[in-house]
């Protein structure tokens, strides 16, 4: 338990720490890279609670596939990979009251409930066959729903993208 | 481990994200900071699968990752042709719907 | 009981022919050959149904011991007992339900039922899907009903198959054609055998998809097209119904089996009367554009534009008897929802024998001898639905089962008559082709004496049976609907007279030489005309054969196919046979008959009646614009949606309103100055201008809000968010 919980405080440590850098970093390629952090750290926290194949679909989708997609977008842009004064608006103290209300609410509502409520660590483990068995049983519908909004995000890309 | 712990942690990072998507000027960052939120959600959503026994709450997890790719490549797609039409991708240009 | 256990073969051998024909027909077989595969297939199909027909009988005479329904005397004290909770064990449901269920009316009633209470044979293969625990099942239900339209379908669609191979031969699209005959043939066949509501849903869709192609066959002639569209948009609106109905069946009993569905309805009478009403008439709307009941009736009509074979399937087997065959299964649906057996007038009946009456009237109106044959089959249609709507049950199946023969020979027949007389169906363009095509003559008039209901042919048996069905009803009679049935047995026979006047008798019209049809032509229609004799004996009443000893034979249609599992359980009861009624039903049709003969033959009564008389002549201009339904559709409904009222306005105001206008307008216009300069700019104009600049220095204010920019917006939003949130902690 107390290895869960010293390994639970480096991650979350270095996941909430680049998501702040993330959104405060004046370089934007940084700012991908702290977001591979983030993700990694997560990824790493699914281990932690058991979710392996969230996992690894976290690895590979998010920063195989996901994170290339965004360095391409980044490149594409040509936006400047400098240092540059005006990465964020002059609006950001508003963004901040904002955010800080919403996590302030969030937080509060969710001590107020969950007060200190233990993790069940004594669950059923779902290995990747048992997520695969409810994905092609139960959720075989939104499964295939979601294929056709893959497919469709697909084509839309294409066509949005291409030069004509 | 605290319930709590996970769930305070999936808070924060929805704000921060949160406060990326309101206050940064490049449209990717704006993207970027979508994702952030997304992932909040999806530790959210594992830690009750687990907290409750049921396997839904990873299914869902791989749901919400699957539309977070198709939102990501449409978004850069429409990111890419702002690029092209306007030669900019920051979001404080675009108010052609300014009354 | 093999054959009953693996029906769904017998849909799946003309589905294969489908495929084959499709895809290897032209290159493989060779065009003109491609009919062998399906009159195969069809013939295949047909020895399969013959037997699953021979096992059904076999089942009900010596029923194994697991398909006999216990019978259960029980009271009115089952409470409410069926409540929310089956659906999800089919199994559990099946056996609880043929426990219950028994006959606590049947014995009451004269008549009465003597077969034992024989169980449909149910498989369910697999389940098909399923979904947040909703499971959709897919398999076949096989009951005498299903084996009797089994039958009717295999033998029309194999008679249809063999007499097209003269009819479009050397088509363009020859292969085309026998794909889709292939495919109609297996879609109608899939739906019979539906187990669940979904297969009857995706049966009823291919039926129609297929009759959407086979309508529009010669495409490249717009009417042909639009006739096509036609009867596809029409069946459209009926389908919204279709979906609405199942959902609520669905909704009420959380389950898709029928089996389960009925056996719910039938076992608890009176429970969830208000849900089965509003299933009820939804799936009635469907019925309404399927089986062409009015309102929804036109599109069968000008269905007339296929090829005349795909019209014989269509109005004879497939197409349009899927709507009283839905009724017919179904049928503890619309029997509780209709208080079919306490009302004595429903929406169902009312529907059916409204239509019997419409259709009945508009097939004087035609010069086109299919469309006179089209409205026959919605006159007789609504008769199948008023049938089954004052609760005769079998006598709306029979009737299915006699029409099925002799409206196919009459399609036929006139198919035959149109292609020995220059592709035309214009009845002027006939006449005087008894000589010159026997064969066909004979067949038609067979035909017609059974449509007309004329001892001893089959629609005579049939017709009695719905007439003292409404006569008798359940526990009421249904007197209008009497009335309703006499009348129309009365025009159908003139009816047909008159076509067969002007298609048979007289001087010939038209040009060329006519011909009679080549031997694969008329040996179908001579098998049809033989189905069209012999149909009625069937389901014969009980006295007609005591004399010579054959009462053993009575009413095996009632027998064989009654689903008595289900309506004994709801209290149906069968009329005793009625000498008085056959004979005026009888006297009704020979007095038709009486009628046209002497008007045409004798040239007796009122000829020229339309030139002269003024009503006389409005009553037929009605008649032949159809009652005016098809300009209600297109020129009312269609346009208002379309130009919204634009063009009745404009006439309105230009004819109307502009003269009354402008006289008004200039005394109005001298009162106005008076307004405008006292009361309009002193008094209203100060208060308006106020009104404006609050409007205009608050609009100023809030513009700012309006940056144009997504993150302002975000922000809004997420802070409104925020707020929302803190007000719910607060507050809750």
């Amino acid at each position: 338990m107390v290895a869960q919980n010293i390994f639970f405080g480096i991650i979350s440590a270095i996941v909430v720490i680049s998501a702040v850098r993330m959104v405060t970093t004046r370089n934007i390629v940084h700012a991908a890279l702290y977001l591979v952090a983030v993700l990694a750290g997560l990824g790493a926290l699914y281990v932690l609670l058991t979710a392996e194949f969230i996992a690894t679909t976290q690895v590979l989708v998010y920063i195989g596939a996901v994170m290339v997609l965004f360095l391409f977008g980044i490149m594409l842009t040509k936006a400047p990979l400098g240092n540059v004064m005006e990465m964020t608006g002059k609006q950001w103290p508003i963004a901040i009251v904002v955010a800080a209300l919403l996590g302030g609410v969030t937080i509060y509502s969710l001590l107020n409930r969950f007060g200190s409520d233990r993790l069940v660590t004594d669950g059923p483990i779902y290995r990747t066959a048992d997520v695969s068995d409810e994905v092609f049983s139960t959720y075989i519908v939104p499964f295939e729903a979601v294929s056709v909004l893959l497919l469709a995000a697909l084509i839309g890309a294409i066509v949005l993208a291409r030069k004509d | 481990m605290l319930l709590n712990q996970f769930l305070i942690l999936g808070a924060v990072l929805f704000s921060v994200g949160v406060y990326g998507v309101l206050a940064r000027r490049n449209g990717v960052m704006v993207l970027m900071s979508i994702e952030l939120m997304l992932n909040a959600v999806n530790i959210n959503l594992v830690v009750f699968g687990v907290q409750h026994g049921v396997v839904s709450g990873q299914v869902f997890a791989l749901f919400v990752i699957a539309v977070a790719a198709a939102e990501v490549g449409v978004g850069l797609a429409i990111v890419l042709l702002l690029y092209r039409n306007r030669t900019s991708i920051d979001v404080e240009d675009f108010d052609l719907m300014r009354g | 009981m093999w054959m009953l256990e693996n029906a769904f073969l017998i849909p799946l051998i003309p589905a294969i022919s489908f495929v084959v024909i499709l895809f290897f027909g032209k290159r493989f077989i060779g065009a003109d050959r491609v009919h062998v595969v399906g009159i195969t297939a069809l013939g295949l199909v047909w020895v399969l149904s013959a037997v699953a027909a021979f096992q059904w009988t076999q089942r009900v005479e010596n029923p194994p011991p697991d398909a006999i329904v216990q019978v259960q005397h029980h009271g009115d004290d089952h409470g409410d007992d069926h409540g929310d909770d089956h659906g999800d064990d089919h199994g559990d449901d099946h056996a609880a339900a043929s426990g219950h269920s028994g006959d606590g009316h049947g014995d009451g009633h004269g008549g009465g039922h003597s077969s034992p209470l024989i169980r449909p044979v149910i498989s369910t293969f697999s389940d098909w899907w399923s979904n947040a625990g909703v499971t959709f099942a897919v398999g076949t239900f096989v009951d005498g009903q299903t084996v009797l339209l089994l039958m009717v379908v295999a033998s029309i669609s194999l008679l249809v198959h063999i007499y097209s191979t003269e009819y479009v031969k050397g088509d363009r699209r020859y292969v085309h054609y026998y794909a889709f005959l292939s495919l109609f043939t297996a879609a109608m066949l899939f739906f019979v055998m539906a187990q669940n509501i979904i297969q009857l849903i995706v049966g009823w869709e291919l039926v129609g998809v297929c009759s959407f192609a086979l309508i529009g066959h010669w495409w490249e002639e717009k009417p042909n097209t639009d006739a096509a569209l036609k009867a596809f948009l029409t069946n459209r609106v009926g389908d919204v119904g279709l979906l609405v109905g199942m959902i609520v069946l669905w909704g009420t009993f959380k389950t898709f089996d029928i089996d389960v569905i009925n056996t719910l309805i039938s076992t608890n009478p009176g429970a969830h009367h208000f849900a089965l009403l509003v299933a009820a008439c939804c799936l009635m709307a469907a019925v309404a554009s399927k089986s062409g009941q009015f309102p929804l009736h036109t599109w069968l009509p000008d269905a007339m534009a296929g090829p005349t074979p795909v019209s014989a399937l269509i109005h004879a087997a497939t197409m349009v008897v899927a709507g009283v065959y839905m009724i017919a299964r179904l049928y503890p649906v619309f029997y509780e929802g209709f208080s079919i057996g306490t009302s004595s007038i429903n929406l169902m009946a009312f529907i059916g024998g409204f239509t019997a009456l419409i259709g009945a009237g508009l097939a004087f109106a035609q010069w086109d001898i299919k469309k006179v044959l089209a409205y026959s089959t919605v006159s007789q249609l609504g008769y199948m639905v008023m049938a089954l709507g004052v609760g005769a049950w079998t006598a709306a199946i029979f009737h299915l089962f006699t029409h099925a023969f002799f409206k196919a020979c009459l399609f036929l027949g006139a198919g035959s008559v149109s292609h020995a007389a220059h592709h035309t169906f214009d009845m002027r363009k006939m006449g005087g082709l008894r000589k010159d095509m026997p064969h066909t003559y004979r067949t038609f008039v067979i035909s017609s004496l059974a449509l007309a209901g004329i001892f001893p042919f089959a629609g005579f048996w049939s017709k009695d049976e719905i007439l003292l069905g409404s006569l008798v009803g359940q526990e009421n009679g249904y007197p209008l609907m009497l009335i309703f049935g006499c009348a129309v047995a009365l025009m159908t026979a003139a009816y047909m007279t008159r076509v067969i006047w002007y298609t048979f008798h007289g001087e010939y019209r038209g040009h060329g030489h006519p011909h009679e049809s080549p031997k694969v032509m008329t040996v179908p229609l001579w098998i049809l005309a033989g189905m069209a004799v012999l149909a009625g004996a069937f389901n014969l009443p009980g006295p007609v054969l005591e004399p010579i000893g054959l009462e053993g034979l009575a009413h095996r249609i009632q027998t064989y196919a009654e689903p008595s599992v289900y309506l004994n359980g709801l209290g149906l009861s069968h009329p005793d046979p009625s000498l008085n009624m056959a004979l005026v039903g009888l006297a009704l049709a020979l007095s038709g008959i009486l009628i046209t003969y002497l008007y045409y033959w004798r040239r007796l009564g009122l000829h020229g009646l339309t030139e002269r008389n003024r009503y006389a002549r409005r009553g037929y201009t009605i008649l032949e614009n159809k009652y005016y339904l098809d300009h209600l559709y297109n020129d009312v409904v269609v346009e208002t949606v379309k130009r919204p009222l634009a063009k009745w306005a404009n006439r309105f105001n230009q004819n109307v309103l502009d003269r009354t206008v402008n006289t008004a307008g200039e005394t109005a216009r001298d009162v106005g100055r008076w307004v405008y300069k006292w009361i309009d700019q002193g008094a209203i104009d100060g208060s308006v201008n106020a009104a404006a600049r609050g409007a205009d220095s608050s609009g100023e204010g809030l513009r700012s809000i309006q940056s144009g920019k997504v993150q302002n917006y975000g922000q809004l939003l997420f802070g409104a968010a925020a707020v929302l949130a803190i007000v719910f902690v607060i507050v809750v």
